[in-house]
Formats: C-alpha cells, structure tokens, sequence
C-alpha cells in the first residue's frame, strides 16, 4: 500500500467527516400477520429482535476493525399497514410500540415501515395506519413513518395527499419532533437504508443488510484543490472521490452481510449531510462557485453534483439503490441551515432543486399557522415532480405551533436545527378539496 | 488477515522500536514498514500480518491504542481492506 494513499484515507475519516451513514436492516414482517392485534405486535416484536439481534454489536466490531465510523445502525420492515391488515383493530399505534420496544432492545438509532402506499387507493388498513401515525409518532421517539402518495404508473392520489396534510398538522400539535419522523413520498424505493423513509418492500427478500455512504465533506475537500477549473474537472474529481467513498461502503455492506448471515442488498450512493461544519451539500454548491445555496445557478450545480455522484458510485459497488443522490434536508445540513436562515434559500428554490436530486422537501420547518390545505399543496407539487420525472420526491415539512418566520427551531443531533421559513399565504384550499385522483402522466404506458 | 498500523504524532528516539516491540510481544509479524517526517510530524505505516498472532484484534488494538496514548501519539490498527478498496480498483 502506498504511504500517501493510506495518510490520505485517514485525513478523509479525521478531518473531512467521512464515514458509513448508516447499516440498515431490513426485515419482512409479513409472516407477522394474526387477526389478534396483540399477538400481532409480539409477532412484529418477536421477528425484529430475532433477526437484529447481532446488527449493533456487529456493526460496532466493523467500525473497530477497519477504523471508520459506522453512525448509524437502522432497522426497516414492511408496511405495517400490510402486516397489520388481518387485525380487527382500528387503532394502529400498539404496532409502532411493538415496533420501538423491539428497536430499543436491539439498540439501534431508528426504525422505518410504520408506513402506507397509497398511491392508488386506500385499503381499510391503511386508513387506520394513517390515522394512527400523528398518536404512534408522539408516543414513541425512534419509529419512523412513510407513506406514499403517488407514483409515475398511478398518478397522484389526491384524496391521500389531502389527508397527509392533514396528518402532518395533527401530528405536529402533539409533538414537535413527530414531522421530522414522517416522510410522504412520491415513487418510493424498497431498499432505501436512510431514515426516516426506509420501508421494506414487498418485493425484498426475508432479511436484507442496505448501505448508505455519505461524505459531502470529502467531496467539499476534493474541489478545493481544482478551483476555478472547467466544469469537466469538476466532474469527474466528484466523480472519483464517489468512487473511493463507494468502495468503502460496498466493504462496509459485505463484510456485515457475512457476519450477520443476511443478503447483502444495495448501496444507497447518497451524499448525506450532517449539522456538523465540513459535512454539508450546500458548502460543496458553494465551493462549485456559488456565493451562496439557493442563488442563481444552484439547481444547475446541484444536478451537476447529483449525476457525478451516481456515476462515480455506480462502479465502485455491484448493487446500487436506494434514494442514491445528494439529499439536501435543510435542518441536517449546515450550509443549508445559513442559507435558508440568510432568506436567500426559499422553499420555491429547494423546490426546483427537488427536481434535479435526491429526494425532495426535506426537513423543512414552517410556520405553525401554516394551513393543512398548503401543506396538501406543497407534497402535491413534490408528488407531481416525482411523478412526471420518473424519480422519488418526497416531503418532510414541519410546522412548527407558536412559531413563525423570523424564529427557528432546535432538533438536536443528526436532525439539526431549522429557521422557520415563510410559505405562500395564498390559499390553495379549494384546489386540494377537489380530491381524486391526478391520473399518470403519458410516459408511463409503455407497455 | 492483514492490516496497516499508522502512527502519528512528534518525532522522538525509539518510535519505531516501541511500536514493533509491542507487536512482537503479540506475535504480528510485520510485513512492510514506511516512516517518514511531515510538517515535522512522524508518520509511520506498517504493514502486519495479524494471521498468527496470539491475541484478539480487538485485544491488540487496545494495547496499540494505550501505547499511544502513553508516548503522545495517534496510535490505529485498521484492515488493509478498508485501503485496497478505496484506492485500487
């Protein structure tokens, strides 16, 4: 090994925050079914610790062996809108107690799949899943949950999206952390290892080890050295700095596929930023030439940045999947959280943004007084960006009750902090009350 | 199995012979050595093979560990996989 290269690796870890984001496991809990909704919530919390039993204490002995920070240990199962269909219950957040007890015993940061796909239609079981996520979401503190509103082949349901934004409201009146633990997705993936999205499909396998990588840091770090070059070198200096952080991911995902006996799934080849200095997308923007994120030129570098990334990536690991892309949540990035806060980034230029990357409206707080009905509007526009673009868009707002623009509001840890920004005061109320279905766009049918 | 040691820290007598009595004490066998001063820093990468050795990597590197603590410098033990990967193809 060359002396060089292996200081270099090291700088990577000390000083540009480079690490594994997140080992995820994900779990099918579709052998959990029981019309007894208590045995129900054994079942889920019987498979759970069963299968992740090891995943903590084998993704620590990795972070030991090979010296590279593993910062998170995660857990996805199935819809358990699916899991809990046979039940004769109305009440749904017994299951995401299951869901959390189990996660707590297996030590693990969060748990994903207290989710719905509703991108067609609701079935009785996703109703009550979703009327239960605002109560589930404020009684536990690690269960995340997902539903999906729309996708390309099935158009945009819209009755769903009313109730989401809805849902969003309730939950944020009885919690102020319960928004930033519910994503509405359009085109959701099965195998996203990254919270608080991550579902395990129906069409996973039993138990499945994802990866996701980070590293907005290193990349940040790469461009300092080919400053004022052409966009070409741009490009491909992202592109081999993915590559190297790639590489470790797909080490890092195989070598916990062998101890822990568990399928090896995808590397999600995401930039995922921190609140931490020196780990943010909106720095690597900057550094690409912008004074600030969320000025002219932004979307432009973002796509740039986003392409680079996957290609970059793609090479360096045998499966790729997930979200992969730059995600650019505003409270989990520090570059973000300056620009949002200095008024130059709005929530109409993450928008656009939204279209050129992974994945969409992220950890974006709001006011309190923010309607229902422009909450609806705002994950609409997200669905029908996800929906006409053929990629996943998601929304992760949360308003913040007593709050207003001016204000921020404090997550801590991975979740960061928010300023409060201002959303349009025109009402879109009788646009959302019109429900339906917003059918699928023509590029769809190919069949 | 493999893996590279790296010390760093300021330069002092005896580094190099610390370090490798330690490892013999554990019966690494070391493979390829590589030192050199930066920013008037020491730098030092070892290649050791851990295949025979008489304890735990874990046990190991927290002996490596303790003895950089004791002499002032950043002491690490990782898999040479983590290094292959990233930078051969």
């Amino acid at each position: 090994m060359n002396h060089a290269d292996i200081l270099q690796t090291l700088d990577m870890i000390d000083h540009q925050n480079l690490d594994i984001r997140t080992i995820t496991m994900g779990i099918s809990l579709r052998d959990c079914a029981h019309p007894d909704p208590s045995q129900c919530a054994q079942r889920i919390y019987e498979k759970i610790t069963r299968c992740a039993r090891d995943l903590v204490a084998t993704g620590e002995a990795i972070e030991r062996e090979y010296g590279i920070p593993i910062v998170n240990k995660r857990i996805s199962v199935t819809p358990i809108s699916e899991v809990a269909a046979a039940c004769d219950s109305e009440d749904y957040v017994p299951f995401a107690l299951a869901m959390e007890k189990a996660a707590r015993e297996c030590g693990v940061n969060f748990i994903g799949g207290f989710s719905a796909l509703v991108h067609k239609g609701m079935t009785i079981s996703d109703q009550r899943l979703i009327s239960s996520i605002p109560q589930a979401l404020a009684e536990t503190d690690i269960v995340c949950s997902s539903v999906n509103v729309a996708t390309t082949r099935a158009g945009i349901n819209m009755d769903a999206v009313a109730l989401m934004g809805r849902v969003i409201k309730q939950a944020a009146a009885k919690s102020g952390m319960a928004c930033a633990k519910l994503v509405v997705f359009a085109n959701a993936v099965e195998d996203n290892p990254f919270m608080a999205g991550a579902f395990h499909g129906v069409g996973e396998g039993e138990c499945v080890i994802n990866v996701g990588v980070s590293g907005p840091g290193v990349v940040q770090h790469a461009l300092e050295a080919v400053r004022g070059a052409p966009f070409d070198v741009v490009a491909e200096t992202i592109k081999k700095t993915a590559f190297r952080i790639t590489r470790m991911g797909q080490l890092v995902a195989q070598e916990a596929s062998r101890r822990l006996k568990v399928p090896f799934g995808v590397v999600d080849l995401s930039l995922a930023p921190t609140p931490a200095l020196g780990d943010s997308v909106a720095r690597i923007l900057e550094e690409i030439g912008l004074e600030t994120c969320g000025t002219h030129g932004t979307t432009a570098a973002l796509a740039m940045l986003n392409d680079a990334v996957k290609k970059g990536g793609v090479m360096a690991s045998n499966h790729v999947g997930g979200l992969s892309g730059a995600f650019i949540p505003v409270s989990e990035d520090e570059g973000m959280i300056a620009a949002a806060a200095s008024g130059v980034l709005t929530l109409d230029k993450l928008e656009a943004m939204t279209c050129v990357c992974s994945v969409g409206l992220d950890m974006i707080a709001v006011p309190g007084s923010t309607t229902a009905e422009t909450i609806s509007a705002i994950i609409a526009d997200e669905a029908a960006i996800g929906m006409v673009n053929n990629k996943t868009t998601a929304v992760r707002i949360i308003p913040v009750e007593g709050k207003d623009v001016g204000q921020s509001v404090e997550f801590g840890g991975l979740l960061g902090s928010a300023p409060i920004m201002p959303v349009h005061p025109e009402s879109p109320a009788a646009f959302i009350a019109r429900g339906g279905r917003i059918p699928a766009p023509l590029h769809s049918l190919r069949n | 199995m493999r893996a590279i040691i790296t010390v760093i820290g300021p330069d002092r007598v005896g580094i190099i012979a610390e370090v490798c009595t330690l490892l013999a004490k554990y019966n690494v066998n070391v493979v390829d050595l590589s030192q050199t001063i930066m920013d008037s820093f020491f730098t030092m990468t070892v290649l050791v093979n851990i295949g025979a050795a008489n304890a735990s990597f874990d046990t190991i590197r927290d002996a490596l560990i303790q003895k950089g603590e004791a002499m002032g410098l950043s002491i690490r033990i990782q898999r040479e996989d983590i290094f292959t990967a990233m930078h051969k193809i």
